[in-house]
């Protein structure tokens, strides 16, 4: 028996390898994605008192900080037991599209082009940002202006790109600026036009891609994400829909609280990324998906006109569910169009410039959950609190870990379809990241990952010897 | 009127009246010294030696905050020397508990960090005690932090001399020392405790904040207790 090893994942958020296990014959028997960082928030929060859950939960991540201190707020929010005020909850929100904007735009341009436009197989010196930049020069700089944007409006809104004090329990803690408004509103054109243009660039693209929208997760997975009242796409706000892999749906309209009695979480023995699945119908057949795939599989439709029409033509193309986990660049694309228009929704609403942004309380619940829809997938935090506001207990359940088990079997998926033992081919093993790119994990807080992790692949005999490297 | 001794402070003469500390003759001329466990208002304890300054004629160096001035002193406050020996003060006071900036309330008005920042501390240098220490929440609007506490003692001192109360002393010794509210009695169960805050308005750091603030948010008012004591002794 040998075993390849993809060690580290490149261009991905953490820290990941790969396992390849090979049969006698060379050919792909077992594949596995281990998460090899341990993080240890859940234990080392617990005597702090709950509303400095915010700042410290950002610090897990520096790309989608703006995820974790809203969902952390919001269960510090149900903590107090206010309501928070309409002008923070829309404040709120928009910080919450410009860092879709941004995250989406990280994972598209930086992290998957070089893959997707470049070329599977093609020379791992130049298939990165620096290679992008001299074959596609002019979307390359596109997707750092739409980027930038995103980013800008974050900070205008919360003084920090990353790791922003503004987002507290009860609100925020400044109203906005009507001058920053104006600036926003004046640069949100020029940053549609470019998603309009990159849409339209994949859709040309999307066929050159047949083998791997074939064997990227391409798999029936239940799915589940946040929707409003009436099935619509939400993302920071909403209640639970969970559908099987036949679109029907298997729950709806769940509150925040009540998502343990459906989703559970079992421990893996190879990862430290821990496996949620379905409850009801149990560990490990209860799989299912979140994030852009997942979102646009469950929404009965976007609530704005341009997502709409894009999702519309995504259906016509691709079908009403959608499987094939490579779809995740394209659903993520049309969720940066619904999150400008959102923006440009909230930023033409007068309410958005209230003075009264942020509601003060003391301990009112002895428990809280937030649920928001991360860039990458649903993301639960949930504290239990003593009566002087210490935290007693936490859950975090990221949005990468609900895609845990579906990444896991994309692995073999993809590893079956273009893995040959006898034979390692570098593009071949790329497209088995590709896969994991796709799904645009979030395994930590680092920005650092962008093409300068070095991905070392090793195949080794069963005796543990090394046969051959690459890397 | 008190006759006045003359001083030399980094080289420039100044007139001040015996019984004031060099600390205090310093400052009001406009000379910086750091300094962290003392604050105006309060007596002085010599404890976070950061004001350490050299006097001509003594081989040792001398806290400025207790130290009399006396006819003829004349002291540098600034050197390689002093500079260093106060970086490692600062490096072992963060080294000592677990401060971490980037979570706490008090980031952006804390007097450690900013003097860490005076000094270009950008790392620590030795290895760091990690010590297990609770935070009590018990009071209803303040909280203490013991991982962000300095054991400066302001908080004490201020209860004690400004507002009579004595709420807080420093228990144990050396690295075993904790700051203790009514002999070791949770904060909220204190019965001497008025509430008033002033040791929360007195204290550096993230030690001693109210309740509710998020990262970054708490800012505190020391000069208003210092002004209470100017004002009393005005009376």
């Amino acid at each position: 028996m040998n075993k390849v090893m993809i060690e580290h994942v490149s261009r991905i958020e953490g820290h990941a390898k790969i396992t390849i296990t090979l049969d006698d014959a060379g050919q792909v028997s077992d594949a596995q994605f281990h998460v090899t960082q341990i993080r240890g928030f859940e234990k080392f929060v617990e005597g702090r008192p709950y509303y400095e859950m915010p700042s410290i939960t950002a610090r897990i991540c520096g790309i989608c900080p703006v995820s974790h201190l809203l969902a952390s707020s919001k269960a510090c929010d149900a903590i107090m037991a206010v309501q928070v005020p309409e002008a923070a909850r829309k404040l709120r929100e928009l910080l919450h599209m410009a860092q879709f904007v941004q995250s989406h735009a990280l994972s598209f341009f930086y992290l998957s082009a070089p893959d997707l436009l470049l070329g599977m197989d093609s020379d791992p010196a130049k298939r990165n940002v620096a290679g992008l930049l001299e074959k596609h020069p002019d979307l390359l700089r596109e997707g750092i202006a739409l980027r930038k944007f995103g980013q800008q409006v974050i900070e205008r809104l919360a003084k920090e790109r990353i790791h922003p004090s503004w987002t507290v329990p009860g609100g925020v803690n400044a109203e906005f600026d009507p001058d920053l408004r104006e600036k926003t509103l004046a640069e949100l054109p020029a940053a549609m036009a470019i998603v309009k243009r990159t849409i339209a660039l994949w859709k040309k693209t999307l066929d050159s891609f047949p083998d791997e929208i074939e064997s990227f997760s391409n798999f029936p997975t239940m799915y589940c994400g946040l929707v409003g009242p009436d099935g619509s796409l939400r993302l920071y706000d909403g209640n639970l829909r969970f559908i099987g892999a036949d679109g029907s749906i298997v729950a709806d309209q769940v509150k925040p609280a009540d998502y343990a009695t459906y989703i559970g979480e079992a421990s893996l023995s190879d990862s430290y990324l821990k496996a949620p699945y379905f409850k009801p119908v149990g560990y490990d057949e209860g799989i299912y998906r979140v994030g852009p795939l997942a979102r646009l599989n469950i929404a009965d439709r976007c609530g704005t006109p341009a997502a709409d029409e894009e999702l519309a033509e995504y259906r016509q193309r691709l079908g009403r569910i959608v499987q094939s986990g490579f779809h995740y660049h394209y659903a993520r694309l049309i969720e940066v169009v619904y999150a400008l228009e959102r923006m440009q929704e909230l930023l033409d609403d007068p309410a958005l410039l209230g003075t009264k942004v942020r509601a003060h309380a003391d301990v009112n619940n002895l428990e809280g959950v937030g649920i928001i829809e991360a860039p990458r997938g649903t993301l639960i935090h949930h504290y239990k609190v003593n009566d002087d506001g210490a935290m007693t207990w936490a859950n975090l359940i990221v949005a990468t870990g609900h895609n845990n088990l579906a990444m896991g079997r994309g692995v073999l998926q993809v590893a079956k379809r273009f893995v040959d033992g006898n034979k390692i081919q570098e593009g071949a093993l790329n497209r088995v990241s590709a896969l994991i790119r796709a799904y645009d994990p979030c395994l930590s807080c680092s920005t650092h990952a962008v093409g300068v992790v070095p991905m070392v692949l090793q195949l080794r005999g069963s005796n543990g010897e090394l046969l051959d490297e690459l890397g | 009127m008190t006759e006045k001794v003359k001083v030399r402070i980094d080289g420039e003469v100044i007139a001040a009246t015996p019984g004031q500390t060099i600390l205090e003759v310093a400052r009001a001329n406009d000379k910086y010294i750091p300094a962290l466990c003392y604050m105006e208002g309060l007596s002085a304890v010599g404890a976070c030696r950061l004001c350490m300054v050299e006097v001509a004629g003594v081989a040792r160096l001398l806290p400025a905050c207790t130290t009399p001035v006396q006819e003829g002193l004349a002291v540098n406050t600034s050197s390689p020397q002093l500079q260093s020996y106060r970086k490692i003060a600062l490096e072992l006071l963060f080294a000592e508990r677990n401060h971490v900036c980037a979570v706490c309330v008090s980031s952006g008005h804390c007097e450690l960090q900013s003097l860490a920042q005076e000094h270009g501390i950008t790392y620590i240098r030795y290895p760091y005690n990690f010590p297990k220490l609770a935070v009590d929440t018990t009071h209803p609007r303040f909280v203490l932090d013991q991982n962000r506490c300095i054991l400066c003692s302001r908080c004490v001192r201020t209860c004690d001399e400004i507002e009579g109360a004595h709420v807080w002393d420093v228990s144990g010794r050396g690295i075993q020392s904790r700051l203790v509210s009514e002999l070791k009695r949770p904060w909220g169960e204190a019965t001497t405790c008025t509430s008033c805050g002033k040791c929360v308005q007195a204290c550096p750091t993230g030690a001693m904040a109210e309740k509710g603030w998020g990262v970054e948010e708490m800012t505190k008012r020391p000069a208003v207790v210092s002004r209470l004591t100017s004002m009393r002794e005005g009376q």
